[in-house]
């Protein structure tokens, strides 16, 4: 009787055991991070690994893109909006064991701003005059000019903070701040973190994250279906989506992203230099056969470069509905009668690929002759994107709050305009919310109103889950995925 | 005439057909996107359905079966063009230097896997159906060179050639009067066999992306896009795949029925 006793004690406490919730999870990602130091590379795929699990920032963005408090607990700004004191948040330790301080806010932020650094956004820092340490858990950011996005800079996965003992080495073995440790990367197939056992906040959850790259669309359906990874934030082929929406063991999670698909014009280069060409194309492009045609109905049509779910959002798609008729019309009025040929670079993602030749087949239709040429996205960055030497591309730009690239000088689109630089210049010198906003729409207008380039859609956050993770980021204000706050509910 | 012959000859007469008919015929225009009626399964409008952008699959298998023809047509004349000339030459300098470098640099040639160099030559000039074109026929060379080479070896040793040269006919008179003639059949057999190839080979470079570029349709790509669909519209790989299937299929079933019908020995044997 005993013994039985005993048995089933042992079965009961091992059925237990079994049904404990999994402390591991294996998230699918299509492209793996060429290294994973987020302060020297401007791949999203290093601020998916890194991002909140391992490296942490003086701020931090949300779930939802809202700028909240991570290694800065609090901090004051002077009237004159040029010195921002920070208060550091008390017990915060490196992976390493060696505890964080005011001298490694300096120290990060004054590696990412010299000019040999490979801070692939050094432009956030820009206006940073200097950094001082008050003391140990205190630090000043002194501005040269008010610079109402400092907190928002500060939350990139550009502008975390590193130790100045294992900074170099991060590329391979990054040592950050976060609830996740580095583990093990098997190049070509998955990184591993572990949980941090020491971190200052509420630990993760879950015991080990792994990261497994599956770059075919394919492999990485089969790969959900068939329970090798449980999860797949961002989920590369949108027509498999109805699937896995009919299927009971998942969830499909559809949310907002920071990337504005556009279809980019060399404004530099003929006929693009000319207005009436850009409003030609702009009215020949239809948005919707576009979203339905290349992702499925999964993305938001916009009228400018800027994400519809932000509160300073103007619908500005009216100023180039789908009108053939007109493109035509403003074609011949620019004197030109089917003599434009151009081509059209894509890299290659499926929303530019096949994005691509619908467009291309829109632009036909109003007599535009176009070619397409598939790149790889080393030669797209290099042919495109650093030596500007296109006609016409398709890319989602994913970075959150860059309507600032279109006041850039040396950009690819080669669109300079001394009104949107003044706007953009006095939007960094106001602080106050309404006058952001109004500063934030004169700009959307003003590039709509320029047809500097096509404007398409705001790339959805199109991910597959297991029912039964809980926690995930719907959307995506940051290429991240923060694994602190995930498990698995039964 | 063999079963494999009356079929293999059908299915190319029918692939043939299908590439002239797009010519002047197409159900539908194959650059034409109709998003709104994507997807949709056969009906009397499209005969076999459209695909993900609302494109006629009819009309596209149609215009690909005249790309995958136009790239197989020109790769193995390349092939032919260049590789029997080289095969005379060497043959009728057998045992020379020129014997030697043509053989040799048939075997460099042989070495390279041939789909690899292919991907080469496409991704290094740019992706393209002339470059696919190029980059295929350059490997068809060899293998007509070997082979001439070979056959024309055993004619130069027959009393007819013999013959030929004490009437004091020269090397480049006597391979093309008396030595290509005789080689004829085995060409014939060798181009059918080598086209097929050609026509995976066109396939497999547009399924890579490195073939006919959109919008013109290519067999090989539309197996590529149909690849994340398989699951909702399993057609849309079937049609495509079944068309390399049957062209591939009738070229090796004409290529076999021919080489029983022209090759001497066989047809000795069965009188």
């Amino acid at each position: 009787m005993k013994r039985f006793l005993l048995g089933l004690a042992l079965a009961l406490a091992a059925g237990a055991a079994g049904a404990a919730p999994r402390a591991d999870i294996v998230i699918g990602m299509q492209l793996e991070p060429p290294h994973l130091d987020p302060t020297a590379g401007a791949a999203a795929a290093i601020d998916e690994v890194t991002y909140a699990n391992v490296f942490e920032g003086l701020t931090r963005f949300g779930p939802d893109g809202e700028v909240e408090p991570d290694l800065a607990e609090s901090w004051e700004i002077s009237d004159d909006g040029l010195s921002w004191v920070f208060h550091l948040r008390p017990g915060v330790k490196f992976q390493d064991g060696t505890p964080f301080s005011a001298d490694d806010v300096a120290f990060s932020i004054e590696r990412a701003m010299e000019a040999e650094s490979q801070n692939a956004q050094k432009g956030l820092f820009d206006g940073i005059a200097s950094v001082n340490v008050i003391d140990d858990q205190t630090v000043e950011i002194a501005l040269d000019v008010p610079k109402s996005s400092l907190l928002s800079s500060l939350a990139w996965g550009d502008a975390v903070m590193v130790s100045p003992a294992t900074a170099e080495k991060n590329r391979t073995e990054p040592v950050g701040t976060g609830p996740f440790s580095f583990s093990n990367w098997v190049q070509g197939d998955r990184i591993e973190l572990v949980r941090n056992p020491d971190y200052w906040g509420a630990p993760a959850k879950l015991d080990k994250v792994t990261f497994k790259f599956i770059s075919d669309p394919t492999a990485a359906y089969a790969a959900v279906m068939a329970g090798d990874v449980d999860a797949f934030p961002v989920f590369p082929a949108p027509e498999n989506l109805e699937q896995f929406k009919a299927d009971p063991r998942f969830l499909v999670m559809v949310g907002t992203t920071e990337g504005e698909t556009i279809l980019a014009m060399n404004n530099a280069r003929a006929p693009f230099d000319d207005i009436r060409v850009r409003e030609a194309v702009a009215h020949a492009i239809d948005r919707a056969a576009i979203i339905d045609g290349a992702m499925f109905g999964y993305g938001v049509p916009i009228g400018s470069h800027f994400p519809p779910h932000n509160p300073a959002y103007e619908d500005l798609t009216a100023l180039s509905a789908h009108d053939p008729e007109k493109a035509k019309a403003l074609l011949a009025e620019a004197g030109h009668a089917g003599d434009i040929s151009v081509t059209l670079t894509l890299p290659p993602p499926s929303y530019a690929r096949r994005g691509g030749e619908i467009v291309a087949a829109q632009l036909r239709a109003v007599g535009i002759d176009v070619a397409i040429a598939n790149v790889e996205w080393a030669q797209w960055l290099e042919q495109v994107f650093t030596n500007h030497d296109y006609d016409l591309t398709i890319v989602a730009h994913t970075e959150p709050n860059d309507i600032d690239i279109y006041a850039r000088d040396d950009y690819y689109f080669g669109y300079h305009d001394p009104v949107l630089k003044a706007l953009w210049d006095g939007y960094q010198q106001v602080t106050d919310a309404a006058d952001q906003r109004e500063l934030l729409r004169a700009m959307q207008e003003r590039i709509a109103g320029r047809y500097v380039n096509g404007f398409l859609f705001q790339l959805a956050k199109t991910g597959v889950a297991d029912k039964r993770i809980k926690g995930l980021w719907i959307n995506a204000p940051t290429p991240a995925n923060d694994m602190t706050a995930v498990e698995w509910t039964e | 005439m063999s079963r494999g012959l009356v079929t293999g000859g059908a299915l190319c007469a029918l692939f043939l057909g299908a590439a002239l008919l797009s010519l002047v015929w197409t159900p539908h225009d194959v650059a034409a996107i109709d998003i709104a009626a994507k997807l949709r399964g056969p009906s009397a409008a499209h005969w076999l359905g459209t695909d993900h952008f609302g494109r006629d699959l009819f009309s596209m298998i149609l215009v690909g079966a005249r790309v995958s023809l136009a790239v197989a047509l020109v790769a193995v004349g390349i092939g032919a063009g260049i590789g029997v000339p080289l095969g005379l030459l060497a043959a009728a300098r057998r045992g020379g230097v020129v014997d030697e470098l043509v053989t040799r640099a048939n075997d460099l040639v042989f070495a390279f896997p041939s789909l690899l160099i292919a991907i080469l030559i496409t991704a290094v000039f740019g992706p393209s159906a002339i470059n696919a074109i190029v980059a295929i026929g350059i490997f068809n060379i060899p293998v007509f060179a070997r082979l001439t080479r070979g056959a024309a070896l055993a004619l130069w040793q027959r009393d007819f050639v013999l013959a030929a040269r004490v009437a004091g006919k020269g090397e480049v008179r006597i391979s093309v009067e008396h030595i290509l003639p005789n080689l004829a059949d085995l060409l014939i057999v060798q181009a059918t066999i080598q086209f097929s190839l050609a026509i995976l080979a066109e396939a497999a470079l547009s399924y890579v992306g490195l073939g006919a570029q959109p919008p013109t349709p290519s067999w090989g790509r539309m197996l590529a896009e149909s690849q994340t669909m398989i699951a909702i519209a399993p057609r849309l790989a079937l049609v495509p795949g079944l068309a390399i299937v049957l062209a591939v299929l009738g070229l090796n079933l004409l290529g076999d029925g021919l080489r029983d019908l022209l090759d001497p020995r066989v047809r000795r044997a069965r009188a």
